[in-house]
């Protein structure tokens, strides 16, 4: 009755779109990663390289130091905003009085412009006028100075990263939570069940869809950082916060090493992917098992 | 029964202190950062109180009043709407197709533009560049340090989630309401005007929101794909901490500022901000 031609001309836009500014982009990446280039180098042009700067990157350090770096970071700050945000979603299930006016103050930070939450947390920070250093001396005689200490930059950038995603990590579980069918908690409680029983073997199980696709689109984010921790520390101080993406950065664009810089994108690029893969796996099993 | 008692009064006092140090820690940095905005340089390196005893307007006047900043900000302004509108209305034709017409693989196109949002975004920072600077290129003219260009790139990661969003408003719009127009003698193109577009109005209002919010918000392409003419907000923020004697002031009220559209558009979409952040996954 209906020819698909129509539909298609209406996607193509659509498409086209995406072609150039999506998939040409990835094809090219694909093809510079082949070879040596820096056009600010003494050799001229794109030299021939084959897999050599896939084979560089398994002995870069400091490609290896980064990788670690951000793996650490994802899974630090993802597991605080999990926990976190798993508590305060049950918080919020049931209505209470001064319900709405919490909940609409505590997501203000999500729609927050990535570098300007870098700026206000840098604001926090400075030394001399920001509260966080004058306060923990004062306080505590705790010596706190970002560019100083990589410990304390870490941990910054943690907590920022924390501020910035828990409510949305929170907002999501409740979603997940009010989703819930009430009956089989109430069915358990009548039986006996105390709290943790109904929350290890009730609520986690059926949660695990959402909480999957949380830790899916939260890791695939801590993993690309670059805006907030770039407008806070800069990666510093050394190379204490320079994670993958900033790490990229400083090798495509002031070192303008092209080639070395494109086959390290698709390396994070395909890491990213197996991640996400396995974590699509787990979620296909888990709705398998509840069917 | 007493103990149930102050069992209940304890949960209480543990909810509202729970969520009163929430809030707390959650607006201070905010807060702070407005308390800055209002201060004079002198001021700030007084003891640190949160009190605002005066409004040092310069602060906000010196970046509001000076043309390269007026620029920035309206092509901030000129770029998220182009590009809310674009991606809004690709995503109406697109959803559309989706919903009513059967097309192999087509599903399997935006899975993989995913892809693309979970790689480093410095990683396509090159080929983007060399792209626009040497592919797109008429005479002199490239699509590098345009507002075009950027409106064309943000679509990359506004598309794959307005397409999700919409899909499912789409596919709850049932075809006997097109098909009775079609009976009644309307084409294609007016069934999608006078039909379908007055039912997903709301969606459509949503995924403006936020995809305008995601441009306005972008960085790191706005910073290396533009030089002078087409630079953004954000641009202009981080360009505070680079130059030498920062005016921390200027730089607090351009952030305030920054920040201003979007919370204020947060009040619209709040309700939806969960389906647009999970890509549609989780619905609230």
């Amino acid at each position: 009755m209906r020819s698909n031609r129509m539909g298609w001309a209406l996607l193509a836009p659509t498409l086209a779109i995406l072609a150039v500014v999506g998939f040409l982009p990835f094809l090219y990446v694909l093809y510079v990663g082949l070879f040596d280039w820096n056009p600010f180098s003494n050799q001229l042009g794109m030299q021939w390289a084959a897999v050599n700067n896939y084979r560089r990157l398994v002995f870069d350090g400091a490609f290896l130091d980064s990788l670690w770096r951000t793996g650490l970071f994802a899974f630090v700050s993802v597991s605080i905003e999990l926990s976190l945000g798993f508590l305060l979603a049950q918080t919020l299930v049931k209505n209470f009085p001064g319900r709405t006016v919490f909940r609409t103050l505590y997501v203000l930070p999500l729609v927050m412009a990535p570098i300007a939450v870098g700026a206000t947390w840098r604001l926090l920070t400075i030394p001399g006028f920001g509260p966080i250093p004058y306060f923990l001396d004062k306080w505590f005689g705790i010596d706190y100075r970002l560019g100083t200490f990589a410990d304390q930059a870490f941990l910054t950038v943690v907590l920022m990263d924390v501020w910035h995603w828990t409510p949305f990590v929170t907002l999501t579980l409740l979603a997940g939570l009010t989703a819930m069918p009430k009956e089989p908690l109430e069915q358990a409680q009548v039986d006996g069940a105390n709290r943790w029983q109904v929350f290890r073997y009730l609520t986690i199980p059926m949660m695990m869809p959402v909480l999957l696709t949380v830790i899916f689109i939260r890791l695939m984010d801590a993993l690309r950082v670059v805006d907030e921790v770039f407008m806070l520390t800069s990666g510093g101080p050394g190379t204490a916060t320079q994670f993958i993406g900033i790490h990229i950065y400083r090798v495509v664009v002031p070192k303008t090493d092209y080639g070395y810089g494109s086959a390290m994108s698709l390396l994070v690029l395909y890491f990213t992917i197996v991640l996400c893969w396995l974590l699509f796996i787990a979620l296909a099993q888990v709705g398998k098992q509840r069917e | 029964m007493k103990s149930s008692v102050m069992r209940n009064a304890l949960g209480w006092v543990g909810l509202y202190g729970l969520w009163t140090t929430m809030i707390v820690v959650t607006i201070i940095p905010i807060y702070w950062m407005i308390v800055v905005s209002a201060r004079s340089r002198v001021e700030l390196f007084d003891a640190p109180t949160l009190l605002i005893k005066s409004f040092y307007a310069p602060n906000y006047l010196k970046p509001l009043t000076d043309p390269i900043f007026q620029r920035y900000l309206v092509n901030s302004l000129v770029i998220a709407t182009s590009n809310a509108l674009l991606v809004t209305a690709l995503a109406l034709l697109a959803t559309y197709a989706l919903s009513r017409w059967r097309l192999p693989g087509a599903d399997n196109i935006f899975f993989w533009t995913i892809t693309q949002r979970m790689a480093p975004p410095a990683a396509f920072v090159l080929p983007i560049f060399l792209i626009y600077t040497r592919v797109f290129k008429i005479g002199d003219w490239t699509l590098f340090d345009t507002q075009l260009g950027l409106i064309l790139l943000y679509c990359v990661f506004n598309l794959p989630f307005a397409v999700w969003l919409m899909k499912g408003i789409m596919d709850g719009i049932p075809v006997e309401l097109d098909e009775a127009a079609f009976v009644d003698g309307a084409g294609r193109w007016t069934v999608l005007a006078r039909v379908v577009v007055p039912l997903v109005a709301p969606g459509l209002a949503i995924t403006f929101i936020l995809s305008w919010i995601f441009a306005w918000n972008e960085y790191l392409f706005a910073a290396n794909l533009t030089s002078v003419n087409a630079r953004t907000i954000t641009t202009g923020l981080a360009a505070f901490v680079s130059v030498t004697g920062t005016n921390w002031g200027e730089m607090a009220a351009v952030a305030t500022l920054a920040i201003l559209p979007a919370l204020i558009f947060l009040v619209f979409v709040q309700r939806y901000i969960v389906t647009g952040l999970t890509f549609g996954a989780v619905k609230e």
